[in-house]
């Protein structure tokens, strides 16, 4: 055991100055119900924001309903497009198209219905929210949600 | 397995070379704990315990595997006390190629609902039932998906003796069939089954035991369609006592129904399930289920809306849940300036006519199929407002109903606490004091003459974006005649980026709490709690 301890730290040691940058090879669930492979996400060159949420967390709903009030303008500026991939689980997964169709919200919305992309993607709880380049690479993140924070996440995107 | 995760890490260190990317997450969460005879709160002998967890991952390509080193030294109290020592309790390698997807290691995985099978984590609540074995994906025709699997699921941090099988398939019949249309009809079948020995010197136990689901699910335009049946076998899980021995098959029925359309979204959600447990040891207690049964009602984020949560009866109820949500648009009488939200949210659940099969010991007992006794297990109608006031001030509101049969629910005694019925009410109101500087306040009463009575909660919290936030909280049981305890809280924390260290101080209240669908009891305490959590 201690042998697999210290090979994975030494990859970690090497490997430090690469942090995690590209999406992973996870399929996530759209809301016609199919197959998604999450690296497949597409915006022709312009910013990428993902964040996760989930229809019963309170911060969540507020970051993207708060967005989603200045959304048209920040896509006339910056092109930008938001990812929403909830967590919800089957007990609430009913509930995410309902909810997002009745908010007005005009993102793309996926359902990562046992947290796997969530897992593969280093986020421990919601909201969580990443911010991608033109080549999509991460390039920003932020945990949970203050009131505000968009304005942050908005000057990141005009930094690209 | 050992030797073969060895063998994939060193794959990975090599083909590093090739550039590869390395990331992860680690989480501290230290308590100290101090004695408070008030709240019924008693401090550990370590009087400061921890629970940590890392998480590794290297990816390249279509290659991925990871590790997560747990460190438990002791457990919090919120957790089970089986939960002890440092273990890198999670690892695994896979990758992709042709359609084909292998998993060596720990793995999790869902069929369908999670009515047959489901393996999961969730760090706050302790649960993590991870599987340990193979696991294929494949899919042909670009159309089918199957899922296979062989393990031993995890609880605490050993694994049980069952060996647990598992084939799932799910295929869109619309693309199956290459035919043009919006709608899609996506059909899946499930099986799974466990293999323990059979030891017992009394009884002659099945060793091999089964479980199957159907499933449908018809998504056409602003309707989806969701349909799931599964039945157990002969699982002698229930109840094997020296004079009783429980083979009664089980059964759940799922079904849920929504609607939207630009402003207005409705879902309706029910399931009757009748001796549905599944675990991953005969005889072991629930912290070895590897089923799910999602519970039919809203999850709630407000403290006393939670103080009373439903839990899944898996040995037998029926129930339904609704949700309507709707958005009065600006410029109406009821949107005013900036538009109104409101959710109508309405659930039930009951018994099932004469009980569950699990009865089915020494009388031929079937409980009807659609009927339901009286006997109430859980009702919840609340209804939430939201408003922006105006450019400043944006108030949320909520009212709900609740009836909690504290017996069913807990596992009391018939008739020592009863239902406990309560009124709440929640307003929570943020006012913007400048751009990234924020007040939020809320005010919470839960009213009620049953169990320890009246409860009322405020809470204000500052929020300096992007990087502070404050917040204090006082939790009091005002309508307590014997003990009006108030439950002081003061949190503090500082974000920037995926880094987030929060300092709390203050006394939590004995109870349950749910999170993602799972309840447990935990204890009342007092103390300071250290929590940094960070992504890289």
């Amino acid at each position: 055991m201690r042998v697999v301890f210290s090979l994975m730290f030494l990859i970690a040691g090497v490997t430090c100055l690469a942090q995690i940058k590209s999406l992973p090879s996870v399929n996530v669930t759209t809301l016609e119900g199919n197959q998604f492979n999450f690296k497949n996400i597409d915006n022709n060159n312009n910013p990428i924001i993902i964040s996760f949420w989930a229809t019963w967390c309170k911060p969540c709903t507020k970051e993207l309903n708060n967005i989603a009030e200045i959304y048209e303008d920040w896509q006339d500026e910056t092109n930008v497009k938001l990812v929403a991939v909830s967590i919800d689980d089957r007990r609430s997964q009913s509930k995410v198209a309902p909810y997002v169709n009745s908010s007005g919200w005009e993102y793309e919305i996926y359902i990562d219905s046992n947290s796997d992309l969530k897992r593969a993607m280093g986020v421990t709880t919601v909201p969580h929210t990443f911010l991608l380049d033109k080549n999509k690479q991460i390039i920003w993140q932020h945990r949970g949600y203050v009131e505000g924070d968009e304005y942050e996440l908005f000057d990141e995107i005009l930094k690209l | 397995m050992k030797k073969l995760f060895l063998i994939a890490l060193l794959f990975s260190s090599y083909s590093y070379a090739q550039e590869g990317e390395i990331h992860g997450d680690f989480q501290l969460n230290l308590q100290s704990y101090k004695d408070d005879a008030r709240i019924g709160a008693i401090a550990p002998d370590e009087i400061i315990l921890n629970n940590s967890f890392f998480n590794l991952i290297y990816s390249k390509g279509n290659f991925s595997t990871g590790v997560r080193y747990e460190s438990y030294l002791n457990a919090l109290l919120d957790y089970e006390s089986e939960f002890q020592g440092n273990s890198i309790a999670y690892r695994y390698a896979s990758y992709s190629l042709d359609n084909l997807d292998v998993t060596v290691g720990n793995y999790y995985e869902q069929f369908g609902s999670g009515l047959v099978f489901r393996t999961y984590e969730n760090k706050g609540l302790g649960v993590d039932n991870a599987m340990d074995g193979v696991r294929i994906k494949y899919n042909i025709l670009n159309s089918v998906d199957i899922k296979s699997f062989i393990g031993k699921s995890r609880t605490y941090l050993e694994y049980s003796d069952g060996i647990i099988r598992g084939i799932d398939f799910e295929t869109n019949l619309f693309e199956l069939l290459a035919l043009e249309n919006s709608t899609n009809l996506i059909l899946g079948s499930s099986f799974v089954s466990r293999f323990q020995k059979d030891n017992n010197p009394k009884f002659n136990l099945p060793q091999n035991v089964g479980i199957y689901g159907l499933r449908s699910n018809l998504i056409s335009g602003n309707f989806n369609y969701y349909l799931e049946y599964v039945h157990k076998y002969n699982d002698p899980a229930g109840s094997i006592a020296d004079n009783s021995n429980n083979y009664a098959s089980g059964n759940a029925i799922k079904t849920s129904l929504t609607y939207f359309q630009k402003g207005l979204g409705f879902s309706f959600d029910a399931h009757r399930v009748d001796n549905m447990e599944f675990r991953s040891e005969r005889q072991q207690s629930k912290e070895y289920i590897i089923n799910y049964i999602p519970t039919l009602s809203k999850q709630h984020s407000y403290t006393l809306l939670a103080f009373y949560p439903c839990a899944t009866q898996s040995n037998g109820e029926i129930g339904f849940q609704s949700d309507l949500y709707y958005k009065f648009d600006r410029g109406t009488t009821f949107g005013g300036k900036y538009g109104t939200k409101i959710n109508i949210n309405y659930s039930r659940v009951l018994a099932l006519d004469g009980g569950s099969s699990i009865k089915n010991d020494s009388i031929d007992f079937t409980p009807t199929f659609f009927g339901s006794s009286n006997e109430l297990f859980y009702s919840d109608l609340n209804l939430e407002l939201i408003k922006k006031i105006n450019s400043k001030l944006r108030v949320n509101s909520t009212l709900a109903f609740q009836k909690y049969n504290k017996d069913v629910l807990e596992g009391k005694l018939p008739g020592e606490y009863g239902i406990i019925e309560s009124t709440i009410g929640v307003i929570d109101a943020t006012y913007k004091l400048k751009r990234k500087h924020t007040l939020r306040a809320e005010l919470q009463a839960l009213l009620t003459d049953d169990d320890d009575g009246s409860w009322s909660m405020a809470l204000v919290e500052y929020t300096m974006s992007p990087n502070w936030f404050f917040a204090i909280q006082d939790l009091y049981n005002f309508g307590n005649d014997d003990q009006k305890n108030h439950y002081f809280n003061f949190n503090f924390g500082y974000i920037k980026g995926s880094n987030r260290i929060e300092i709390g101080y203050g006394k939590k209240r004995a109870g349950i709490f749910c999170v993602g669908g799972v309840c447990k009891e935990v204890p009342s305490s007092n103390g300071f709690s250290l929590n940094i959590s960070s992504s890289f």
